[in-house]
């Protein structure tokens, strides 16, 4: 655009600010005094409508940082929830990078779905939960168990089938349940979890609304991805959230893929729309719906704790779209064929971890030294972990029986006229229950 | 999508009806006793029963709560929550929208994080669409999360082939669930039994799918008191003989013991057991039963096809070989869809006629039917 033509101020600084812009980031465009006027007549008017509100729709994107740029606000977080945040997604990466490690060696096997580069969300969001709320996941869910608190080693152990992990090793990679931290799972069939998250955030409201508790506030966090956005489930459980109120919010990690299905083949258009949104789809049900960028934890985590505390509050659920990406395949058994190396490469600058560490480092929040030491102890809780897995012992048969039924009494009466799990050999798993 | 809300049994003129325990009364004493007996203990209908059920475990456990389609302002499609709403408020008797596989996921998590939910299906057939909650979540979450969790619910509701309701409003979920590791399987099927199983399975840690069926919501019986609470384990004698074993459930017991007023005027002394836990078998009683008598006939509304009776056969094949003198006999419903038309359903499924001639040719009679 050179030469005498006369261009619309407002083209003028989108082709400015363009090139520096990925796909799908959302830019502020200087507007004039009239065109605002305009917009803020037009967004009343619909406010004015009965039954309407105002959508408020915070689309927050993260332009490269150039080297220029200096940092002018106050940091938005203490040293110690930056510090916290760091430990929690060194540990997130380095505990993923470690199952991979493990998996080609034949310690874990099946289906192990890993989170790497995704950690923004899971330590924006969970880190900070109190430990009576709830988290609900699907196959993802390593880096989630670790965000709300289950150590490390009895990560490792349940990924490497050991009974001493959280699950006993009866659950594995997908299913990491932890009644201590209020962990609800680990779901293999995306979309089943969310319902379930429901259902603990109902809990919750009916703790204070039926029993009385008025202390009782707890919130549900469900993770899920873009691919989840097209299960039945998800729909219900909005319409379902938002007619309840309940306190529980809707974490979508939209990495674009859902296996090597691309989000933009997978999900229509809202009409007018060059890409599909999911957190437009909030509103359609009566919930705000936010879009953040996933790969910027202090984003996520100011966006979340709004959700949370209206949450608490009684106003009910939110629906957050984090922008982020996966470094790694679908699962370690994934080829990962169908991304191109450009988008890879492109979300791999917006990694989330060196972009909190110059966070930290330029407003002062930590240290390099600090920084290394989170970092070297991370490394050991990991070794640590691996060595407990590997020493740990494998479940014995007689974990076979137990834990199908709370109540033993399930599997039924034996033709001696006692129960079957009073028999000899229940214990030992070689009785016949059926 | 919603079944028929009018279903009522029509007074008796076919032989699908839900007999009234009138007819097990022939032969009893005088009216005026009869009088005087009722008025002692009054007869109640199933759906009042199961009503009543409810509502004590809810008034006795506040964590006991109700979930389903048309379970409050409505009262329930077969009234089994009547006016409940109004004495425990809109969130113990929580109306849900049409999704039965979100609301039972909710129920799922409710459980396990500390209430006892009480998921209503309006129609046993409409499980199927929460078959994926049922089957990974409601049965399996106790074991793959190590014990840490457990799922105390009841998913409830009518099943069974009605007044010509249709295929889709007449199926027999129980052959489908019965696979599932971690549930339990009741069928209740008298107005005593239905209340104390009922009150069993709420109070039971494990999550129990209760059978109801949609031709016995009004028939009429007494019931015990508050404390009264059924064994869900153990099956029902419902009469003791030493012809021939007849294990049945639910609607089935009622068009058995039609037959065996036939056949006990023909001088046969047939034993009748209602199943009651159609998983897990109470082996004892089934044991006891089959060596007493020798003979086993399984009368019973699934289909032949992976139906309970199939799962019973095998067991009662495998561990009572030796104690049997005929092979086991199965009187399951043909494996077509239940037609609308009256005949049509009526040869679908198992009448009293048949349960005779299964007797008469067990037990040496001349009839070499084709059942």
């Amino acid at each position: 655009a050179s030469g005498s033509a006369v261009y619309h101020p407002i083209i003028k600084q989108a082709w400015d600010i363009g090139p520096r812009c990925a796909p799908r980031d959302t830019v502020c465009l200087k507007v004039p005094v009239r065109m605002q006027t305009m917009l803020k007549q037009r967004s009343g008017f619909r406010a004015a409508q009965p039954g309407r509100q105002v959508m408020k729709v915070r689309a927050v994107a993260a332009p490269l940082k150039t080297a220029t740029s200096a940092p002018t606000k106050a940091p938005l977080v203490t040293p110690e929830v930056a510090k916290d945040l760091y430990y929690d997604m060194v540990l997130g990466r380095e505990f993923e990078e470690m199952c991979a490690q493990m998996y080609y060696r034949g310690k874990m096997f099946g289906f192990v779905h890993l989170y790497s580069g995704q950690e923004a969300v899971s330590s924006g969001v969970i880190r900070l939960l109190r430990p009576d709320d709830h988290v609900v996941s699907t196959y993802r869910d390593h880096v989630h168990a670790l965000s709300k608190g289950v150590s490390a080693r009895e990560v490792m152990a349940e990924l490497f089938g050991k009974k001493t992990g959280c699950c006993r090793g009866q659950g594995g990679s997908m299913h990491m349940f932890s009644a201590k931290h209020n962990v609800l799972g680990g779901y293999a069939f995306i979309g089943e979890g969310i319902p379930v998250g429901l259902g603990a955030a109902f809990q919750s409201k009916y703790r204070r609304d039926v029993l009385g508790e008025e202390t009782s506030d707890s919130v549900t966090c469900s993770f899920f991805g873009d691919g989840t956005c097209n299960v039945g489930q998800f729909y219900e459980s909005l319409n379902m959230a938002a007619l309840y109120k309940l306190p529980h919010i809707f974490v979508v990690e939209n990495n674009l893929w859902a296996i090597g299905m691309s989000h933009l083949r997978a999900t229509s258009r809202t009409s007018g729309d060059e890409t599909p949104y999911i957190y437009k789809k909030g509103p359609a049900f009566g919930m705000p719906g936010v879009l953040v960028d996933g790969m910027d934890v202090l984003k996520v985590r100011q966006v979340a704790q709004e959700a949370v505390e209206r949450a608490r509050r009684g106003e009910g659920p939110t629906l957050i779209e984090a922008e982020t990406y996966r470094f790694r395949g679908h699962s370690l058994a994934d080829p990962d064929e169908l991304r191109s190396k450009e988008e890879k490469a492109r979300y791999q600058a917006r990694d989330p971890i060196p972009q909190l560490k110059k966070y930290m480092l330029e407003h002062g929040l930590a240290t390099e030294a600090e920084i290394k030491a989170l970092e070297d102890k991370v490394a050991e809780v990991v070794e640590d972990s691996v060595k407990f897995a590997d020493e740990s012992p494998k479940p014995e048969r007689g974990q076979l029986l137990e834990n199908v039924f709370a109540d033993p009494r399930g599997f039924g009466i034996s033709e001696d006229g006692r129960y079957r799990y009073q028999q000899p050999g229940f214990s030992s798993g070689t009785a016949v229950v059926s | 999508m919603l079944a028929s809300r009018n279903v009522r049994p029509a007074a008796g003129h076919r032989m699908a009806a839900a007999p009234g325990q009138r007819a097990l009364l022939a032969g009893h004493p005088g009216r005026r006793v009869m009088v005087a007996a009722k008025a002692q203990k009054k007869e109640i209908m199933m759906w009042e029963a199961l009503r009543e059920a409810i509502d004590e475990e809810m008034e006795r456990d506040p964590t006991v709560c109700v979930m389903g389609e048309d379970v409050g302002h409505y009262g329930g499609s077969y009234k089994c929550t009547f006016g409940l709403y109004k004495k425990y408020g809109d969130m113990r008797v929580l109306d849900t929208p049409i999704c039965e596989n979100g609301f039972m996921g909710m129920g799922v998590g409710a459980a396990m994080t500390g209430l006892r939910p009480i998921v209503e299906g309006m129609n046993m057939g409409f499980l199927l669409l929460a078959f994926n909650q049922i089957s990974n979540n409601c049965g399996m979450l106790h074991y793959t999360s190590g014990g840490q969790f457990k799922v105390p619910m009841v998913i409830r509701g009518p099943g069974g082939v009605g007044r010509q309701l249709g295929a889709e409003h007449s199926q027999r979920l129980e052959s489908y669930f019965q696979s599932i590791p971690g549930v339990q399987l009741v069928a209740c099927s008298t107005v005593r039994n239905s209340k104390a199983l009922l009150k069993a399975a709420i109070r039971s840690d494990n999550p129990i799918i209760f059978f109801e069926h949609v031709l016995l919501y009004n028939v009429k019986g007494e019931v015990g008191d508050k404390d009264e609470v059924a064994c869900l384990e153990r099956a029902e004698v419902v009469r003791e003989g030493t012809d021939v074993s007849i294990f049945t459930y639910s609607r089935m017991r009622y068009v058995v013991m039609q037959a065996v007023n036939d056949l006990v005027k023909k001088g046969y002394n047939p034993e009748v057991i209602d199943l009651i836990s159609l998983k897990p078998f109470d082996m004892e009683t089934i044991s006891k039963s089959v060596r007493k008598t020798r003979k086993v006939i399984i009368v019973e509304e699934c289909m032949k096809t992976g139906g309970i009776g199939a799962s019973l056969s095998a067991v009662i094949n495998e561990s009572l070989f030796n104690d049997l003198d005929h092979e086991v006999i199965r009187l399951s419903s043909q494996d077509v869809p239940t037609a609308y038309a009256y005949e049509l359903e009526a040869a679908t499924i198992v009448q009293s006629s048949q349960v005779v001639d299964a007797v008469e040719r067990v037990c040496g009679g001349r009839v070499a039917a084709t059942v």
